[in-house]
């Protein structure tokens, strides 16, 4: 699978993700109950903006230091006995992992989930190489079950899929008898992965976190499957995005309680695991032998640019949990692996705005992904911005609803679009309301002022909205 | 074991150029950073009131704290392994459990009970991971334990293999209760001090908090997935 899913066009995606009754409501339960817990965990701290301000100065050290702490990482873990592989595309990275494989002679491959395999399309190059891929992370094993569906969440990747459609597949694919309770399903996956566990040649990783000062990295998960991952096969593989760094473990630890609060509000995930090289001498679990590869990708483009702060995220899926647009439409229309309003940034600048352009448009630009980001990204300007360039590249008229109602297949002139993030600051608005328009609007709203006045927010649904859109997109 | 690095400059050269700048091979240092939020947590909180944290937090991830003394501690051990349906059992290869006082359970009332267990041992290689995987218990101890998210932390070295403390269907910590550290924070410190007095850090070090779980089927929280389906942390006040 590579970072773009699916042929539909963007308009067909959007329609077939709201006429799913299922995964709307999968969604918007999964949403409202994943922003409860985020905010608990979160609030509990009492100083929440002191963690964001602390991740945020991390990363931007980080980022303008990129170079000095590769090379830091680099050198520890060769020093540690591991081989590491600098990729520019994700076609050297694939090549690189090809040569591992067939020089291993390697039949099976287990992988713990990781959002830059999908990126660069790993495991179908694996499967060029004659290798069996098998997914551990029990969301991802159900969608391979499942005839590779594709993702729809970066954290709980088969959101949009009940229980029921997920023994069915078990019950077809794998011969399975039991109900349709998440514990018999899981337990199935537990024993049908176990054997594969147990008989892999190849373990495959991302990266949550490397260590640049000890040549470190870490892995956090709740199932525990990367530790099986990391610990049964005899060669290990680990796959990280260039920017997936700190300099020690301190600034680690940082992040990780960051990540791990905004992700899935837990203190800590079950397992939280900081592998440094392969085994040691006599250890006798745990890898013989280590590959860590580093991939650009079309990163290093993004770097000393405008959008750079992107480069800041964790992929914690905190915007994605809070953003009103993926509730109504969810995951798959976005049409790329990292969908909501992080996907909406970032595939248009790895992908390309030929293949994304309409993701920028898919927004409300209501800035709540901006205020939950643990790490201050400020993700509704970087959409503003990436609907500058676009109208810039494509010389339309500055006015970027009219792109918008373009993308979205409307063609027609009313702003329909933002009222979706408004629906939700209507309490916020009303000092700014004058009569029926709005002339400047506090925060992110702003940025839609600046460019004209718009009609004061109503109670129109995005999807009376979208299913509006063929007739003009009038509004209700 | 040596390792390699491969395509490296011009990987880097590219990112010096994307930020306008030339090369940068040193004269970075780690900053003092204007925000340290993590050093308010707990800050100033005696053993005792850590071991309060411990007990709720435990409550909240599916695990249960045995609060004991050495004297006890055979006897408590043991108490949870029964629970826990008995052997086969697996340990670490730990002078501890010795120390501690448990080489009569350990060695002999198990044996009478027909409680088989089986002590990590580097010589026979692989057979450790096929005994792992096939034990009902697995046995630990705690080098740093983390109050705030109920989190125990293991250090792998030959006699401590990994798996011990995934493979089995349910897992049991020792944590001396001097062991208590507020949170994450205090562990991360001690590892970076030990690189930094030239301990090679170990090459696996785990941060366990809680059972193995998974929210992938409808957010359902399903405990048990890939590692230990019920787990038990026993903390020894007298250590
Ligand atoms: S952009 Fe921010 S909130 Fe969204 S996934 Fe990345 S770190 Fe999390």
């Amino acid at each position: 699978m590579s970072m773009k899913i699916g042929e539909d066009k963007f308009k067909e995606r959007v329609g077939k993700g709201i006429d799913n009754t299922f995964m709307r409501g999968a969604v918007a339960g999964a949403q409202e109950r994943m922003g409860t817990r985020r905010e608990n965990a979160t609030e509990e701290l009492g100083n929440w903006e002191e963690w964001r301000s602390h991740g945020e100065e991390i990363r931007k050290h980080v980022l303008e230091n990129l170079d000095f702490y590769l090379e830091q990482l680099s050198e520890n873990v060769a020093a540690r006995g591991g081989h590491v592989f600098f990729a520019q595309t994700a076609a050297e990275a694939n090549e690189y992992i090809q040569g591992v494989a067939k020089s291993k002679n390697a039949k099976k491959v287990v992988k713990a989930k990781s959002m830059v395999t999908e990126e660069i399309s790993l495991n179908s190059a694996l499967q060029q190489a004659g290798c069996e891929v098998i997914e551990t992370d029990l969301g991802e094993y159900i969608l391979q079950v499942d005839d590779h569906d594709p993702p729809s969440h970066i954290v709980v990747p088969a959101l949009h899929k009940n229980k029921e459609q997920i023994r069915d597949v078990f019950a077809e694919k794998l011969g399975y008898q039991k109900t349709s309770k998440p514990e018999e399903l899981a337990l199935h996956a537990r024993q049908k992965l176990r054997e594969e566990f147990m008989s892999a040649d190849i373990g495959i990783t991302g990266c949550n976190f490397a260590v640049a000062e000890t040549g470190s990295f870490s892995l956090v998960t709740n199932e525990g499957n990367a530790d099986l991952v990391t610990s049964l096969p005899k060669t290990q593989i680990t796959v990280m995005g260039m920017e997936r760094l700190v300099p020690t473990f301190e600034e680690m630890e940082v992040l990780v309680s960051l990540l791990t609060r905004s992700s899935v509000g837990q203190k800590l995930t079950s397992y939280i695991t900081v592998l440094t090289g392969p085994r040691e001498e006599l250890e006798t679990d745990g890898p013989e032998e280590f590959h860590l590869v580093i991939v650009d990708n079309g990163r290093s483009s993004i770097l000393g640019g405008e959008f750079q702060s992107v480069l800041n995220c964790i992929r914690c899926a905190a915007c994605i949990n809070v953003c009103p647009v993926y509730r109504q439409v969810g995951g798959h229309s976005y049409g790329s692996i990292y969908s909501g309003p992080i996907g909406a940034v970032l595939s248009p600048l790895l992908g390309g705005y030929d293949e994304f352009k309409e993701l920028p448009y898919a927004t409300t630009l209501c800035g709540a992904c901006t205020e939950v980001c643990p790490v201050k990204i400020p993700l509704h300007e970087l959409l503003h911005k990436h609907r500058q360039v676009i109208v810039e590249k494509e010389g339309r008229a500055p006015f970027a609803e009219k792109m918008a109602m373009k993308a979205f297949g409307m063609g027609a002139s009313s702003p329909a679009l933002y009222k979706l993030g408004t629906k939700f600051v209507p309490s916020v608005m009303s000092p700014f309301t004058d009569g029926d328009k709005i002339s400047k609007g506090p925060g992110p709203l702003k940025l839609w002022t600046d460019s004209r006045d718009f009609p004061a927010p109503n109670k129109e649904r995005f999807r009376d909205w979208f299913k509006n859109r063929d007739k003009g997109g009038k509004e209700s | 074991m040596t390792g390699s690095i491969q395509n490296r400059d011009a990987f880097l050269t590219q990112i010096a150029k994307s930020l306008g700048r030339e090369r940068r091979s040193k004269g970075v240092a780690v900053p003092a950073w204007k925000h340290r939020p993590q050093d308010e947590v707990l800050k100033g909180a005696t053993q005792d009131e850590l071991v309060e944290v411990l007990k709720t937090q435990c409550m909240k991830i599916h695990t249960s704290l045995v609060v004991t003394n050495l004297q006890d501690l055979p006897a408590k051990l043991g108490e949870t392994v029964s629970n826990y349906g008995g052997g086969p059992v697996i340990s670490w290869k730990d002078e501890r459990f010795s120390q501690w006082g448990l080489d009569p359970l350990m060695k002999k009332g198990w044996k009478e009970k027909d409680i088989e267990l089986y002590e990590w041992d580097e010589s026979k290689g692989s057979e450790n991971i096929r005994q792992a995987e096939k034990s009902n218990v697995g046995i630990t101890i705690s080098e740093i334990t983390l109050a705030e998210s109920g989190t125990v932390v293991l250090y792998t070295d030959k006699d401590k293999g990994r798996t011990v403390s995934f493979l089995p269907a349910t897992y049991i910590c020792l944590v001396p209760k001097s062991s208590i550290v507020p949170r994450m924070t205090q562990a991360a410190q001690k590892m970076r001090e030990m690189h930094h007095q030239g301990k090679q850090v170990s090459s696996c070090v785990n941060f366990i908090t809680g059972p193995s779980n998974s929210a992938d089927i409808e957010l359902n929280l399903v405990v048990g997935v890939h590692g230990p389906i019920k787990a038990t942390y026993i903390v020894i006040e007298d250590l």
